[in-house]
């Protein structure tokens, strides 16, 4: 699975605010800490303040905060925003004989494969990745 | 204050009605039987079926847990059939103490892992046992179409 920049930046900002909700934060900061494009993340910010998953904050000191539920959205409410994760075989217009044979075999494993990947993302909420993460160093 | 203890007999109405208040389907014959078979627990049986109780002894959820061995090679491992949390008592961690207190019959029972099988779409149950630290183990569900 190779997510879009999109989705992978949403993911950044969210887990962001997320792991502080009482704080805001303006984009250049979380551009800045995990060194990306801040005009690329000033778009994908526009996009989750529609979805309603983080809102702004007006007036000195202003920027964005988490305005979701840490315990119920998951990777995949963020993802979903940007794209739909689903392969894609490129075939030829009319498929006869062995070529549908093969392209319809294909087709199944894929979806199957994609229905994982979905339902894995759909499983883990913003507190549950975040609780990976810290684990994760506590470990190492 | 909730209370976790072994289900009894006397808990199968509460428990068939707490059942159909989340699935919308009214199973008492089925909830009947598992409460037979798991909850009058006999010594080496490893069969457990847990209540929480308010200190009105009403029922707020419940969780069914079994010790299963050998199937394709797994060594003996504690197996979540079933939990359920009223709708009315969700968000107050009873969810959480019915599993840990499975758990401690597990490892009390010598058992090392925790394994539970979920509907793929079922994302409270999913994400709820993920944030219990269960993840993605070593066996794959495969299933069948028999018509």
């Amino acid at each position: 699975m190779k997510l879009q920049k999109a989705s992978r930046f949403a993911l950044y900002a969210v887990l962001h605010l997320a792991g502080a909700p009482a704080k805001q934060h303006s984009t250049a900061e979380i551009a800045e800490a995990y060194g990306i494009s801040i005009h690329h993340l000033a778009k994908v910010m526009r996009t989750l303040v529609r979805s309603g998953l983080i809102e702004s904050v007006r007036g000195v000191g202003g920027g964005y905060r988490f305005a979701g539920n840490l315990r119920r959205t998951t990777l995949w409410d963020v993802i979903h925003e940007f794209e739909s994760l689903e392969s894609v075989i490129d075939t030829p217009a009319s498929l006869v004989g062995q070529s549908a044979i093969v392209i319809s075999g294909l087709d199944c494993v894929t979806s199957e494969i994609d229905g994982l990947i979905r339902a894995t993302l759909d499983s883990i909420t913003l507190k549950t990745l975040l609780r990976y993460g810290v684990e994760s160093i506590r470990r190492a | 204050m909730i209370e976790i203890r072994p289900a009894s007999l006397a808990d199968g109405r509460a428990i068939v009605a707490l059942d159909a208040e989340i699935t919308g389907t009214d199973k008492a014959d089925y909830w009947t039987d598992i409460i037979e078979r798991f909850a009058e627990t006999r010594p080496g049986l490893q069969r457990y079926f847990l209540v929480g109780t308010t200190p009105d002894d009403d029922l707020t959820g419940f969780i069914v847990g079994e010790i299963r061995a050998w199937e394709f090679g797994s060594p003996p491992c504690g197996w979540v059939v079933a939990l359920s949390v009223s709708r009315g008592h969700r968000e107050r961690g009873i969810g959480s103490l019915l599993l840990e207190a499975l758990c401690e019959k597990f490892r009390g029972a010598g058992v090392e892992t925790l394994r539970t099988m979920v509907l793929r779409n079922d994302k409270v149950n999913l994400s709820f046992f993920r944030g219990e630290g269960l993840a993605a183990g070593p066996y794959i569900e495969l299933e069948k179409r028999l018509d």
